[in-house]
């Protein structure tokens, strides 16, 4: 008797939502086992991790703060990734996102600068994308594998902001913290709710789904780039062009990685600092796939993991929890959902022998 | 001690992690798989490596208990890609993404803390020579070790039934399947000793390069070893030498730092980084036009 | 016969899911024996095969030995017994040479392989060359590799799937030689295949599969092919209607010299390609796979831009610098040789199947996909050509080889195309949905439009083309008229021994 997966003749709905589901069940059942090994109230812990962020309107303010950017990038990644375009460095497209947008109040830090915000915003999604666009370059120029060039770039550009920090950017009365001057105010995204640090870039995020939710589910353009990742050389047949596939994923998963940049020192930071370098890139891939690359699914597991952080914040002070547990919460959690994954394609089977 | 004998004694320790690590992936690549988690099984390798240092003063157990742990990891992966078809870009993420954040949280309390490295040992009196002798032929048993290893893998990939195999179950899979080869199995043979490679790299990172444990200490060397299978091209001599490049690239950005040169710290510390790209530029620009 | 078959199957089944592709086989080989197992795509003939071999395992039923009962998880359970196979798709190794991929499944140091190789070579008439590379080798020659390998573990069973669908006729013949000397060192072979003139030719028993079934146990020497291949599909065989050839109209497609480099060593170069198609016409090109099919079709359909924009041109205007897209416009379609991932996404539904080449008919509005209009479409090529499916939203994975193609032939015709280049058009499709299938293209004929066939199977070519051209080594023969020409000659072609 052995297990055996039997192809469905198409993709099951119900498995489409139940397995991410039992993913994070599973996840958290790991999780228990684990943090009881380690010797750490695994409860509470969980407690922490999941609930707590609920409990409180400032908390549940401060998963939203976090989603915004996690949102905006993964819908920019999934993208890409559906045309199996695997940019992986958007941690560094975030960064250098984030430093053309701080270029502005670095050099107008009276805030004379007309129209400061939506320059802002604009710098960061253009350097985003042009810093994206270079493994681009080089994938369809040389067939240099984007996955590589794009985390290499990742690491390049946290040198890039560690040299501006520690250097022209430094702000000469920050006592020399590797941070630049505070923006002024009109360098700074209008809070949401009062009371709150959310600010309006959760608007952005959200309707950036709904923009990727018309084009990969509804548009041609959606449709070629889907036909490009599941079967390239169909996509070669109908006469999509495979170096355009690939400008396009790139350049959408660093534009959106640049806007999101752009919105966390225009945000919560309110100035440049090494804290920009949090791993919203490398969540953002997990947030993705865990919303099984669908926009509508991407918000949901956004949502869950803004909560992990949050929640992981408060579980490091009330379960003594490390920091890195919710990088492993999050690691756990992808490798479940691929486990179960496959239960939307494909169903399990006995395969029983009979006895001869 | 001269620039010189700086790089001579110590290219090699600087280029072992990175040498193992790509060998151990070089195999599974040939075997037809390719597994995107180096850096976190380098990272529970190091974690693991120094825990078991610490407390049993023996670095033989911390290697063996890295291997283990890091084989495990990698099993993971196997578990997904050969047991449930899952995808590898994702599946040797998650797998990343887990090893540094179980290598974070176990080696949270042993911060700061330090072990004994391994002394050097010459090589049969050939440490009489003038210049290499004490330099570049006094090493750790482990480069020792790795060195012999490192022809080892290459007898038997170039050489022995189990390289063919490995290499035909990588071509072509169904037919492996169709003659009688169980190609699950060997895959999964492979990535396991891709797991203890990059778990031994792991170990000599945390224990005898550098004899601390420190979050991020692997400092993106497993995507490193990553595009070095890739400038390799999948033989063992090339990725070897592809190694040593980046040992004596690492080293002479200590040199730089250490001379003062008139650059920012952060040039140097990139270097590897665009070396790596324009490597992989120039390698794939040629297998275009080849092909 | 006293002594106990080689080989017994008894009441052997297996089922796929909700396929039951084997149902209750009963099967005897005896030793000395060359037995056909003939049915046609679809009848259950690989999955009896991959029983017997050890590759499935059968849900109910006993294999027998020599007369014991034997349990087989394994290729390797299979060939320690003795039992050898050929692959229809050669398992072999191509970056390896002969005697590396014979290592695979031989013990022994490459010296002595090497001898053992030339030798069963010259004693079987199977001559290659132990130290080349798999790559380098001729089609004919991998299968000789093939059957050395087999020979080298002194099988006292020899499995054939399909040999011949692979080979120009002269190389058929050469290998029934060898079979024959095969037979008379006193092993049995079991020969796949739903070529009946061969079967005639070369076996003294035939097993008639359909349908998952055994419908018939004979010797078909005793037998005509008409009758064999009523056993086989169960029913009169169908003709194709020949329309009487009409005088070819304008000119549709030309090639003028068109060559093109090989893009990798395991490629083929083309070299200096002319060929001219006018409308109402089909012309044939023959030859087996591998000397330039691939690379012709994916030049012709625009996958691969040509060299030069003159060396290809569609309804006279230049099209060589043209993709796929501009070709389609220009009133081209193609129907390439692999179904899935290529004529179709496995994971997309048929209504998403068919904007991958359709979407220039009215199903997009601004960008934004017309589902409506996409679904109408898919409909009608479901309804039109007799597509067996749920309907348009079923996968294009799960549904089988016939289907598939019908649905992908149905959905370029439905193109209106002026011209169509259609690769392997019946390549596993069964005889049913092979003979609509020819019947379509005959018919688009006779509305005009202009058709290049691409196919292996000769009898296909003859029936449907007025004009047969021949290419070997990605060198194109000039045309011979289908009327005045025989297989034999063709065959000859193919060798490259006329030129």
């Amino acid at each position: 008797m052995k297990l055996r997966l039997i192809r469905r003749d198409a993709a099951s709905r119900l498995a489409m939502f139940a397995s991410p589901v039992l993913a994070l069940a599973l996840t958290c059942l790991a999780s228990l086992v684990l943090f009881a090994a380690l010797g750490k109230p695994a409860g509470a812990a969980l407690h922490a991790l999941l609930l707590k962020p609920f409990l409180s309107w400032y908390s549940f303010s401060e998963v939203l703060l976090k989603m915004a950017p996690l949102l905006l990038i993964a819908q920019g990644l999934a993208i890409g990734f559906r045309a199996n375009v695997f940019n992986i460095g958007a941690e560094g497209q975030f960064i250098v996102g984030a430093l053309c947008a701080s270029a502005m109040p670095v050099y107008f830090p009276q805030g004379d600068l007309p129209l400061m915000l939506p320059t802002m915003i604009a710098a960061g999604a253009l350097g985003g994308t042009v810093y994206a666009l270079i493994a681009a370059a080089l994938r369809t120029r040389f067939g240099a594998s984007e996955i590589l060039v794009t985390l290499m770039m990742a690491l390049i550009a946290v040198q890039i902001l560690n040299y501006l920090l520690l250097g022209p950017w430094k702000d000469p009365r920050g006592f020399n913290f590797p941070q630049t001057v505070m923006f002024p105010d009109n360098a700074l995204l209008p809070i949401l709710f009062d009371g709150t640090r959310t600010n309006i870039s959760l608007i952005f995020s959200l309707l950036a789904s709904v923009f990727a939710y018309l084009i990969m589910q509804h548009h041609f353009r959606g449709y070629q780039l889907r036909t490009a990742g599941l079967a390239p050389r169909a996509a070669l047949y109908a006469g999509f062009s495979a170096p355009r596939m690939v400008w396009l994923g790139l350049g959408i998963g660093g534009l959106a990685a640049g806007i999101a940049g752009a919105s966390e020192v225009a945000g919560p930071l309110g100035q440049l600092q090494r804290s920009v370098t949090s791993g919203y890139g490398y969540a953002a891939i997990i947030v993705a796939y865990v919303g099984g690359l669908n926009p509508l699914g991407i918000i949901a597991s956004s949502f869950l993991i803004s909560v992990i952080y949050i929640g992981g914040d408060s579980a490091t002070v009330s379960a003594g929890l490390p920091v890195a547990a919710v990088e492993v919460f999050q690691g756990l959690l992808l490798f479940f959902y691929l486990l179960t994954f496959t239960l939307i394609r494909y169903r399990v089977e006995l395969d029983r022998k009979v006895p001869a | 001690m001269s620039g010189l004998e700086f790089l001579l004694a110590g290219t090699l320790a600087a280029a072992l992690p990175l040498l193992l690590a790509a060998l151990g992936e070089m195999v599974v690549e040939k075997a037809g798989l390719l597994n995107l988690g180096l850096e976190g099984m380098m990272a529970i390798g190091a974690a693991i490596a120094f825990i078991c240092v610490y407390h049993t003063g023996s670095h033989f157990v911390g290697f063996l208990g890295a291997a283990a742990v890091s084989t495990l990891t990698a099993l993971l992966f196997a578990a997904l890609v050969i047991g449930v078809q899952a995808n590898q870009v994702a599946s040797g993420l998650a797998i990343g993404v887990l090893g540094l954040g179980l290598s974070a949280l176990f080696g949270k309390s042993y911060e700061s803390l330090t072990i004994q490295g391994l002394p050097k040992l010459g090589l049969l009196g050939l440490s009489e020579i003038p210049l290499i002798g004490p330099t570049l032929l006094t090493q750790d048993i482990v480069v020792w070790v790795s060195i012999g290893m490192t022809f080892g893998l290459w007898w038997v990939l170039n050489r022995t039934k189990l390289g063919l195999v490995i290499t035909a179950v990588g071509e072509n899979p169904e037919a492996a399947r169709a003659i009688g080869y169980p190609v699950s199995l060997i895959r999964l043979y492979a990535v396991a000793f891709g797991g203890a490679m990059c778990g031994i790299a792991g170990a000599y990172a945390s224990t005898v390069y550098t004899p601390l444990w420190a979050d991020g200490m692997i400092a993106g060397r497993g995507w490193i070893a990553l595009a070095l299978v890739v400038f390799g091209t999948w033989q063992t001599g090339r990725v070897a030498f592809g190694a040593l490049l980046f040992g004596i690239l690492s080293l002479g950005e200590l040199t730089a730092q250490a001379m003062g040169i008139g650059l920012p710290s952060q040039v140097l510390s990139s270097l590897p980084y665009f070396v790596t790209i324009l490597m992989l530029v120039v390698i794939s620009r040629r297998k275009l036009r080849s092909a | 016969m006293s002594q106990p078959a080689l080989l017994r199957l008894d009441k052997v089944s297996k089922r796929y899911g909700s396929v039951q592709a084997n149902r209750q086989i009963d099967l005897s080989v005896r030793a000395g024996s060359i037995h056909a197992v003939l049915g046609e795509n679809g009848a259950g003939k690989s999955t009896l095969m991959k029983l017997i071999y050890g590759v499935e395992q059968p849900d109910a039923g006993r294999i027998c030995w020599k007369g014991q009962e034997v349990h087989l998880a394994r290729p390797s359970d299979a060939q320690s017994l003795g039992i050898g196979m050929v692959f229809q798709h050669f398992s072999l190794f191509e970056t390896l040479s002969v005697v590396q991929n014979v290592s695979l499944m031989i013990p022994g140091r490459p010296v002595e392989l090497a001898r053992k190789i030339q030798d069963l070579g010259d004693q079987f008439g199977l001559s290659v060359d132990p130290h080349a590379m798999v790559h380098r080798l001729s089609v004919g020659e991998r299968q000789r590799v093939e059957i050395i390998r087999c020979l080298l573990l002194n099988p006292k069973l020899l499995i054939l799937d399909e040999p011949t669908s692979v080979l120009p006729p002269q190389s058929a013949r050469r290998l029934f030689e060898t079979l024959r000397k095969l037979q008379a060192e006193g092993m049995a072979i079991l020969f796949i295949s739903h070529k009946l003139d061969e079967i005639r030719e070369l076996c003294d028993t035939a097993s008639v599969l359909r349908g998952g079934e055994v419908t018939g146990r004979v010797d078909p020497r005793e037998h005509d092919a008409r009758s064999l291949a009523q056993l086989m599909i169960g029913r009169e065989m169908p003709n194709v209607a020949h329309a009487a050839p009409r005088p070819p109209g304008q000119e549709r497609l030309r090639l003028n010299g068109l060559s093109h480099p090989r893009a990798s060593r395991f490629g083929t170069t083309l070299k200096g390609i002319d060929l001219k198609l006018h409308s109402g016409e089909i012309i044939g090109i023959a030859g087996i796979s591998g000397n330039g099919q691939q690379e012709l079709a994916a030049l012709v359909s625009g996958e691969t831009r040509a060299q030069d924009p003159g060396m290809i041109e569609i309804m006279g205007k230049k099209a060589g610098h043209l993709g796929p897209m501009a070709r389609r416009r220009l009133g081209f379609s193609f129907v390439p040789e692999e179904r899935l991932g290529r004529g179709a996404v496995p994971e997309m539904s048929l209504a998403d199947n068919s904007l991958l080449t359709a979407h220039g008919r009215n199903m997009l509005s601004r960008g934004f996909i017309r589902r409506k209009v996409e679904r109408a479409f898919t409909r009608d090529c479901i309804e039109a050509f007799d597509v067996r499916t749920p309907g348009p939203d079923a996968e294009a994975g799960a549904m089988s080889g016939g289907n598939l193609q019908k649905f992908i032939l149905g959905r370029e015709i439905m193109l209106q195309p002026d011209v169509m280049l259609v690769s392997q058009p019946t390549w596993g499709v069964d005889i049913g949905a092979a003979t609509a299938i020819r019947r379509r293209l005959l018919d688009m004929r006779d509305q005009g439009c202009a058709i290049l066939v691409i196919s292996e199977e000769m009898d296909e070519l003859f029936e449907m083309c007025s004009k047969l051209h021949v290419l070997n080594h990605g060198t194109l023969s000039a045309a011979l008229e289908a009327a005045q020409t025989t297989p034999q000659e063709i065959g000859r072609y193919m060798i490259g021994a006329q030129s």
